[in-house]
């Protein structure tokens, strides 16, 4: 009960916002139409929400800060090669498995080389991953000339973006199962465990004996990774890529992983709150577009939802409300 | 995280004698922004002379001048162990807000005092993330990652979002008044404006600050491990509240220099900007986790990032370039740094 707190905390928030959102809107925010289009904009910040929460749980001040930018390198990087090697008008569907394939290299990569930065050379992963996302962007302007490129023509690319199966969206579904088996692996492998035991006490790890080169490496490249699959959504969602989408992804990347309880000293973070968050955070924002208010409250909203959120983990908020609520049904029982 | 003990040792090892390059760097970091300076303008005077015109290095020093005000306070919140982003969005909120301020309100204001409640409107909003990072024990970076946004929204949502191009007549002649005017081969004139002065002046009050008081001696033990500064005495309230706030003030006076320079005001400036001037902190051989680091060095990290950014073009090389340069030049830094700690570890 005490380590999901959050979890309770996100599934009373997603049920309230549904029940607030429908009752503002009329219904129209609890419409098929609107439920499926925000579902399809939640995975690509979810995953790289989730590879944010991988660095924060190797401890050691790990963060991520190039997502976003390996995210676009990818898709730009990738776009451009295989458009070089394929028309895609005539072979639509192995252009777009090439594409993905790219995409996913390019990530892993790009993350390989954080995690290389980080564990071989020591760089502090703030300012090792900040070079690294300078690093990015800057190949794919270099790559790009600072144009868009174009590549999701395709039906078949467009349909990992804006595909419906049994009316979910398909890159949604991608997004939960990628975060189940991520989920899995953190959970019931050595390396999930070692993970979270290095992040816990780095100190003590070393003394185990854990391959904490191994780890971070391993880490920083599923993050990654999970920035190259976030870029083939991009791309298949809004037909270009360009090197400066999503300028405001790394803060919400940050804010969804401090809201699912992430703890930024590392040692702790659970994938499935990191994915309620995503839903949690992507309701509230289409509920700000319905009501009507512009992209400028939004962004001083997601500061200080985080300042809040940060406030709720520092003085371990929801713990003592439902103490406090425990002990006012019945007064004896507080724990 | 700095063990003197241990760097102390290290410098009688006769390992280290051998390693006579990182010997000569060691305790001086400066040392290898100061060489690296040298090197490119040496390298970029040999392929386009015309770097060393009058009007190119005036161009620099004008470029330098924003840039480095954010330096010394982001050198100061490096130095206290933590680290600030959120400096382009106060320098942005300061600068629109006195600029509307003074169209608006008062626009009689004297130059002095709009540069005095630019500063303070900065330093208020420095204080606010010293208080946030001290009470919410939260890593520095996670913080102000948030007050970026809750600052930039202010100004964004309760301030204003045009751009203003009427500008108050004193900011216009406090930006156009020159120090000296040299007539270039060109016939131009170049003229390097009074407010680059400020820069200098900074630097010395930061190099004041943290070689003459007792507040920067405090600042670099909190920052150095700060559980142990904390047992000595030290108010680490205090301390952060002071660091982010001078880190504040430095960017409120940017933002009036930057107004006054531009003729206008726009609420989406130094968006981005950020990682630049980290990057010419940490090449001026400041530790991102704090405790090391001088003013100096700082001041030559600014010159080197500025450099960078405008003789790319001079060389020959796309300004596309930049981004990989500068993230190059971040990586590099921190692996040599990394590196020479390890040496004299040793």
């Amino acid at each position: 009960m005490k380590r999901d707190a959050n979890l309770w905390m996100l599934c009373v928030l997603i049920i309230v916002l549904f029940g607030f959102g429908g009752v503002v809107s009329g219904g129209t925010y609890l419409s098929l139409f609107n439920l499926q289009s925000m579902a399809m904009q939640v995975p690509e910040i979810g995953l790289l929400a989730i590879g944010v929460m991988l660095a924060m749980c190797a401890g050691n001040g790990g963060i991520d800060l190039s997502g976003i930018a390996n995210a676009n390198l990818s898709g730009v990087a990738s776009g451009i090669f295989t458009l070089s090697l394929i028309d895609a008008s005539q072979d639509p569907l192995l252009f777009t498995i090439i594409f993905v394939i790219g995409c996913m290299v390019i990530g892993l990569l790009g993350g390989i080389l954080n995690g290389i930065v980080i564990s071989r050379f020591g760089i502090t992963p703030i300012l090792g991953t900040l070079g690294t996302q300078m690093i990015f962007t800057g190949v794919a302007v270099v790559l790009s000339d600072g144009r868009s490129v174009t590549v999701g023509i395709t039906d078949s690319l467009y349909s990992i973006g804006n595909g419906l199966i049994f009316g979910i969206p398909s890159s949604f579904i991608l997004f939960v199962v990628i975060g189940f088996v991520l989920g899995v692996v953190l959970k019931y492998t050595p390396y999930g465990m070692r993970l979270m035991l290095t992040g816990a006490n780095p100190k003590a790890a070393a003394y185990s004996g854990f391959p904490s080169g191994k780890i971070i490496v391993t880490t920083y490249a599923l993050s990654g990774l999970l920035a190259g699959i976030a870029g083939v959504i991009i791309a298949a969602r809004n037909i270009n890529v360009k090197w400066d989408y999503g300028t405001s992804y790394l803060l919400i990347a940050i804010l969804i992983a401090i809201m699912a309880g992430v703890r930024p000293e590392g040692g702790y973070g659970r994938v499935s709150t990191v994915i309620l968050s995503a839903v949690v955070l992507q309701l509230l924002s289409s509920l700000l577009n319905f009501i009507g208010l512009s992209n400028f409250v939004r962004d001083l909203a997601w500061g200080a939802l985080l300042l809040c959120f940060l406030a709720v983990g520092r003085f371990n908020l929801i713990n003592q409300i439902l103490a406090s609520i425990a002990s006012m049904r019945s007064p004896r029982a507080t724990e | 995280m700095t063990d003197k003990t241990i760097s102390e040792k290290a410098d009688y090892s006769p390992d280290l004698e051998r390693k006579w390059i990182f010997f000569l760097f060691k305790g001086r970091p400066e040392t290898i922004s100061l060489i690296l300076l040298v090197m490119i303008c040496g390298a970029v005077a040999f392929i386009n002379p015309s770097f060393f015109n009058m009007s190119s290095l005036v161009d620099i020093a004008r470029a330098s001048v924003v840039i480095g005000l954010f330096a010394l306070g982001v050198f100061t919140v490096l130095a206290a162990g933590g680290i600030d982003i959120s400096f382009p969005a106060i320098g942005a909120l300061a600068m629109y807000g006195v600029s509307s301020f003074v169209i608006n309100v008062f626009p009689g204001m004297p130059m002095i005092l709009i540069i005095l409640f630019s500063v303070l409107i900065g330093a208020t909003l420095g204080a606010v993330n010293g208080v946030l990072v001290h009470g919410l024990r939260v890593p520095a970076l996670i913080v102000t990652i948030g007050t970026q946004y809750l600052f930039r929204g202010i100004l964004l949502v309760f301030i204003g979002t045009v751009w203003l191009m009427e500008m108050p007549s004193q900011m216009i002649d406090f930006g156009k008044f020159s120090l000296f005017e040299i007539e270039a081969n060109s016939g131009v004139t170049v003229s390097l404006p009074v407010y680059f002065l400020v820069f200098p002046i900074a630097a010395i009050t930061t190099w004041f600050v943290f070689n003459r008081t007792l507040m920067g001696r405090a600042i670099f033990a909190v920052g150095g491990n700060s559980n142990v500064a904390e047992r000595l005495g030290y108010d680490l309230r205090k301390v952060r509240i002071f660091a982010f706030g001078y880190a504040g003030a430095l960017a409120g006076l940017a933002g009036v220099i930057q107004a006054s320079a531009n003729r206008m005001a726009n609420p989406f400036d130094f968006a981005g900007i950020e990682i630049g001037v980290i990057a010419a902190v940490v090449l001026g051989g400041a530790r991102i986790t704090g405790g090391t680091g001088t003013v100096f060095g700082t001041v030559l990290g600014v010159l080197l990032v500025t450099v960078v950014n405008n003789v790319l073009v001079l060389v020959g090389i796309p300004s596309t370039w930049q981004r990989v340069v500068v993230g190059a030049f971040i990586l590099l830094a921190a692996a040599f740094f990394v590196l020479r700690d390890r040496k004299s570890a040793l």
